[in-house]
C-alpha cells in the first residue's frame, strides 16, 4: 500500500523516529511547510519558540550538555540561517552534538539570489562536523539519519541540514525509518590498540608523580566512573579543564582543581613537576597550556582522545591512545597497578595553601568592602547543596562561578569554553532546564553578556521556567577591564557600562527579582531565590574593580602566576 | 624550524558535492598556498582522488592531513615527499607557427624535450610535454623566444612507490564491517 506524505512531514516523522522530543526554533517563509506539520505533532514534538535564532542554538547546546542527547534547532533561511552561525561555531568548538535544520529556497531558485537565499552550506562547512542540502524529498530519511549519527557519535559536533522548500512540499513514500549506523568514510569509534594500552600502563605503573588531566571528553564518553576508579586505584591526582570540572566531584580528595589561566595554583604547578601526564578527552587549549613550548616538558605525555587529529596538534605525546575515553579507561584499569603516591599528593599542599590564603579566603570570606563575585558563587553553590547545574556566561562571572561552585554530579557545568561566546548563558540555561527539569539551574552572568541575549527572558516568561539568574553586576565589561587594568595602563576604553534597571526588566517578564546592594543582604536574598518556585533574578552589585586571580597571563608559562595586584607566586621549595 | 618542502597530498573521497571546498578551506586556515591541484575519479568506482601539492613543513602537513581525513566524506588522506611517489605533470604550449618555421633546429628541440606536436595550423602550433615541473619549465624557457601565446600546466598526478594499497584495504575492511552490521541487524 502506498503511503505518500510530504517532505515536511517526512522530516518531522524522522525527527520523532530519532527520539527527538524538543526543538528550539523560529518559523519563517522557507520552513513554513514544516511548521504546518508541527502543528499536528504537538503531542510528540515540543517546539520551543525562542526570541532570536542565536538563542535557539545555545538553548540546544544547554539541552545537550545537561542531558547528553543532541540538541535540535529549526529555523528559516537567509537571516535566520546566518543567526545560527555563532551557535554552530560554539558547538563545534566545544564538541556539542546538535542538529540544525535551516529552511532554504526551492532548488530551482538556488544560486539566483532569491529572496532570503544564503549559501548555508558554504558558510557552515568550515564550522560544522557535516552539512548537507536536502534538495529532494527522497533524500530526507537518508540525510536525517546520517545527521544524527554524525552529530552524536565519535567526537560529537553540530550538523546542518539545509532543507530546500520544494523538498518540503514534494510527496515521498514513507517507509519504516532506519537509523544510520554505518558510513563507509567515517569511523567514530576506532578499535583501541592493545599495545598503546600496554605502553601507557607501563608508564603509569613506573610513574612517581603521575597526573591526570580530565577534560570534556570524559563527560562526552560518560566515563566519570572509570576516571574515578583509575584515579583511586593508582592514587593519581586529577586536574580538570574548565569543561571537565564536573567529571569528578569537587570535594574528592584526588581532585586538585582546575588547570589553566584562572585555574588552581597547585594544579598548574603540578604540571611542571609531574613525571607522567595522562590527558583524557582534553585538547590542550591555550587557556590551559599557556606557553606551549614549556608546558609539561619534563613529563611523559599519554593522550587519550577519540579524534586522532588532536594528537601532537599542540603538545607532543609519548603515547597516543586513539579511542573512546570510557573504553580506554576500562582497559587501562585492568593493567594499571594499585599504588600509593603519598609524597606526591602531599606536595600539592603548600601551593593549595598559598592559593587558599592569598586568593580564596579574600574572594569568598571577605567581611568588608564591596561584594565580590566569588562569595556570591560560593554561597549559591552551598545553598543548593553543590547539586545544581551551573550555567555561565563569559567573562569574570564565568571564571568566578566555575571556580567557586562545587560539583557533586556529572554534567553540571555548562559554559562556552572554546569560543567564549558572550550571550551564551541565558539561552543555554533555558535549554538546560528543558533538558533536566528536575535539576536546579543556576545561571551566572555579567551585565554585558546578559544583554546580548536578554530577549530570551521571553521564553522563561512563556514557559514559567525555573531558572535562577544571578547577575554579577559590576557595571563594566569586567574581563576586558581586567586586561585593560593589567596590560593597558587602566585605559578603560569602551568597557564601562550604562545599564538599565535589571530588576524592572525582569519584572516586565514576570520574573521575581531582587537587588542586592550590600553583603548583609546577600544570604537572605540567596535563600529567597532558592526557596522561590520559579525564575528569579538576583541583581548583585559587585565591586566594579574586581579581578579574577590567580591569573597566568596569556602565553606565559603556567608557573608565572599573578595572585593579586601586588603579588606573584613564588615556588614553594 | 624545518625548511619548507613540496608535499604531495592524496585525498580519497566519496563522490559528493562540496568536498573540494571542505578540503581547500583547511589549506586556507593554515595559510598554505596550493601549488597544484588535480581531481579525478580514481581506479575504484565511486571514489574520487584529489592530488594537491603545497610547500610546507612536516609537522604542519601532518596536522593538515589529519584534519582533512576528519571530514566525514573523506575516506583516506596521505602525504608524500617527492621520493615516495612517481609523479607527472602535463603542459601545453601554443606558439605562432610562422615563428617556428624560421627556426632551423626545431627537430632538435622537440627531440631534446621529448615533446609532441598536437596540432599545426598556419597560425599556431600546439606542443605537448609531460614531465616534472623542471622539465616542462625548461621547454617553456626554450620556446619563449618563439613568442609563446598560451602556456598551461596541469596539476600533478601521482602514484605511490610503496607496494601496499591502503585505500583498497581500507575499503575492504569497511565493507566487511558493513556486512557484519547487516548480519547483526537481521538477528535483532
Ligand atoms: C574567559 C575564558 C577563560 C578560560 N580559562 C580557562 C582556564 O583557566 N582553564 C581551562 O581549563 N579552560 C579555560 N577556558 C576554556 C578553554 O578555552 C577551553 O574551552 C577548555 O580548556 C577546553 O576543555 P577541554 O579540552 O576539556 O574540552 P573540549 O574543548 O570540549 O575538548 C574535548 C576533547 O575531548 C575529545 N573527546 C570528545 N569525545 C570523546 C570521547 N568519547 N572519548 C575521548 N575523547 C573525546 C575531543 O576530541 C576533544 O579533543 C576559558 C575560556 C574562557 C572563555
Ligand atoms: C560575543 C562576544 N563579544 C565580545 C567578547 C569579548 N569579551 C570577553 S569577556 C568580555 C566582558 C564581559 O563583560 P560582562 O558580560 O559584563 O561580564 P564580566 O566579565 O564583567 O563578568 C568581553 C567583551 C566575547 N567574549 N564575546
Amino acid at each position: 500500500m502506498s503511503n505518500q506524505i510530504t517532505g515536511a512531514e517526512a522530516l518531522v516523522k524522522s525527527l520523532i523516529a530519532e527520539g527527538v522530543d524538543t526543538i528550539f526554533g523560529y518559523p519563517g517563509g522557507a520552513i513554513i511547510p514544516v511548521y504546518d506539520v508541527l502543528y499536528d505533532y504537538q503531542k510528540e514534538l515540543r517546539h520551543i519558540l525562542v526570541r532570536h535564532e542565536q538563542g535557539a542554538t545555545h538553548a540546544a547546546e544547554g539541552y545537550s550538555r545537561v542531558s547528553g542527547r543532541p540538541g535540535v534547532v529549526m529555523v528559516t533561511s537567509g537571516p535566520a540561517a546566518t543567526n545560527v552561525i555563532t551557535g554552530l561555531s560554539d558547538a563545534q568548538m566545544d564538541s556539542t552534538p546538535m542538529v540544525v535544520i535551516t529552511g532554504q529556497v526551492a532548488s530551482a531558485s538556488l544560486g539566483s539570489d532569491a529572496f532570503q537565499e544564503t549559501d548555508v552550506i558554504g558558510i557552515t562547512q568550515p564550522l560544522t562536523k557535516w552539512s548537507y542540502q536536502i534538495r529532494s524529498a527522497q533524500d530526507i530519511q537518508w540525510a536525517v539519519s546520517r545527521a544524527f549519527y554524525i552529530a552524536t557519535t565519535g567526537r560529537p559536533g553540530p550538523v546542518v541540514l539545509d532543507f530546500a522548500k520544494n523538498a518540503q512540499l514534494e510527496k515521498v513514500e514513507w517507509n519504516d525509518y532506519k537509523k544510520c549506523n554505518y558510513i563507509r568514510s567515517y569511523i567514530p569509534y576506532p578499535e583501541v590498540e592493545e599495545r598503546d594500552i600496554d605502553a601507557a600502563a607501563a608508564l603509569i605503573n613506573a610513574a612517581e608523580r603521575p597526573l591526570i588531566f580530565a577534560g570534556h571528553g570524559i563527560e562526552l564518553a560518560q566515563a566519570e566512573p572509570e576516571l574515578k576508579a583509575l584515579a583511586e586505584k593508582a592514587e593519581i591526582p586529577v586536574a580538570c579543564t574548565l569543561l571537565g570540572k564536573s567529571t569528578i566531584p569537587t570535594a574528592h580528595p584526588l581532585n586538585v582543581g582546575m588547570l589553566g589561566m584562572h585555574g588552581n595554583v597547585a594544579a598548574n604547578i603540578a604540571t611542571t613537576r609531574a613525571d607522567v601526564v595522562i590527558a583524557v578527552g582534553m585538547r590542550f587549549d591555550d587557556r590551559v597550556t599557556g606557553d606551549t613550548s614549556a608546558f609539561v616538558k619534563q613529563a611523559k605525555v599519554i593522550h587519550v582522545d577519540i579524534d586522532s587529529s588532536e594528537f601532537d596538534k599542540i603538545i607532543k605525546t609519548d603515547v597516543a591512545i586513539h579511542g573512546d575515553a570510557k573504553t580506554v579507561l576500562q582497559k587501562l584499569l585492568t593493567k594499571v597497578n594499585s599504588k600509593k603516591h603519598t609524597e606526591w599528593l602531599a606536595s600539592f599542599e603548600p601551593d593549595a595553601r598559598i592559593e587558599q590564603e592569598k586568593v580564596i579566603n579574600k574572594d569568598i570570606f571577605a567581611t568588608e568592602g564591596p561584594i565580590g563575585m566569588g562569595e556570591v558563587a560560593y554561597k549559591v553553590s552551598k545553598a543548593t547543596g553543590d547539586k545544581a547545574v551551573l550555567v555561565t556566561d563569559v567573562g569574570q562571572n564565568q571564571m568566578f562561578s566555575s571556580r567557586y561552585f562545587g560539583f557533586t554530579e556529572p554534567r553540571s557545568i555548562i559554559t562556552s569554553g572554546g569560543l567564549g561566546t558572550m550571550g551564551f548563558g541565558l539561552p543555554a540555561a533555558i535549554g538546560a532546564k528543558f533538558g533536566a527539569p528536575e535539576r536546579t539551574v543556576c545561571f551566572f552572568t555579567g551585565d554585558g553578556g546578559l544583554q546580548m541575549t536578554v530577549e530570551e527572558l521571553g521564553v522563561i516568561l512563556e514557559h514559567n521556567l525555573d531558572v535562577k539568574i544571578i547577575l554579577l553586576n559590576n557595571n563594566f565589561l569586567g574581563m576586558v577591564r581586567q586586561w585593560q587594568e593589567l596590560f593597558q595602563h587602566s585605559r578603560y576604553s569602551q568597557t564601562p557600562m550604562i545599564n538599565p534597571d535589571f530588576k524592572k526588566l525582569a519584572e516586565a517578564y514576570g520574573i521575581a527579582a531582587e537587588d542586592v546592594e550590600t553583603r548583609e543582604q546577600l544570604d537572605g536574598a540567596i535563600e529567597r531565590m532558592v526557596a522561590h518556585k520559579g525564575a528569579y533574578l538576583l541583581n548583585v552589585n559587585i565591586d566594579p574593580l574586581c579581578m579574577v586571580y590567580p591569573m597566568v597571563p596569556a602565553g606565559a608559562r603556567v608557573d608565572n602566576i599573578l595572585l593579586s595586584r601586588e603579588e606573584k607566586y613564588e615556588p614553594q621549595r | 624550524m624545518e625548511d619548507k618542502k613540496l608535499y604531495t597530498v592524496a585525498v580519497f573521497t566519496e563522490n559528493r558535492v562540496g568536498i573540494l571546498n571542505q578540503i581547500s578551506i583547511i589549506y586556507t586556515r593554515r595559510k598554505l598556498n596550493i601549488e597544484t591541484l588535480s581531481v579525478s575519479p580514481s581506479s575504484i568506482e565511486g571514489v574520487h582522488k584529489f592530488t594537491i601539492t603545497a610547500y610546507s613543513d612536516q609537522p604542519t602537513i601532518d596536522k593538515l592531513v589529519k584534519q582533512i581525513e576528519k571530514r566525514i566524506d573523506v575516506l583516506k588522506a596521505f602525504y608524500y615527499t617527492d621520493d615516495e611517489i612517481v609523479y607527472q605533470e602535463i603542459a601545453l604550449y601554443k606558439v605562432p607557427t610562422p615563428k617556428l618555421l624560421v627556426e632551423p633546429n626545431m627537430e632538435a628541440i622537440i627531440r631534446k624535450h621529448n615533446a609532441r606536436i598536437l596540432e599545426i595550423t598556419p597560425e599556431y602550433t600546439v606542443l605537448e610535454k609531460s614531465g616534472h615541473y623542471e622539465e616542462t619549465q625548461s621547454l617553456f624557457e626554450e620556446l619563449k623566444r618563439f613568442d609563446i601565446r598560451q602556456f598551461v600546466r596541469s596539476g600533478r598526478v601521482a602514484v605511490t612507490k610503496c607496494t601496499q594499497e591502503y585505500v583498497t584495504e581500507f575499503l575492504e575492511k569497511r565493507n566487511q564491517r558493513k556486512e557484519e552490521l547487516e548480519e547483526e541487524w537481521k538477528h535483532q
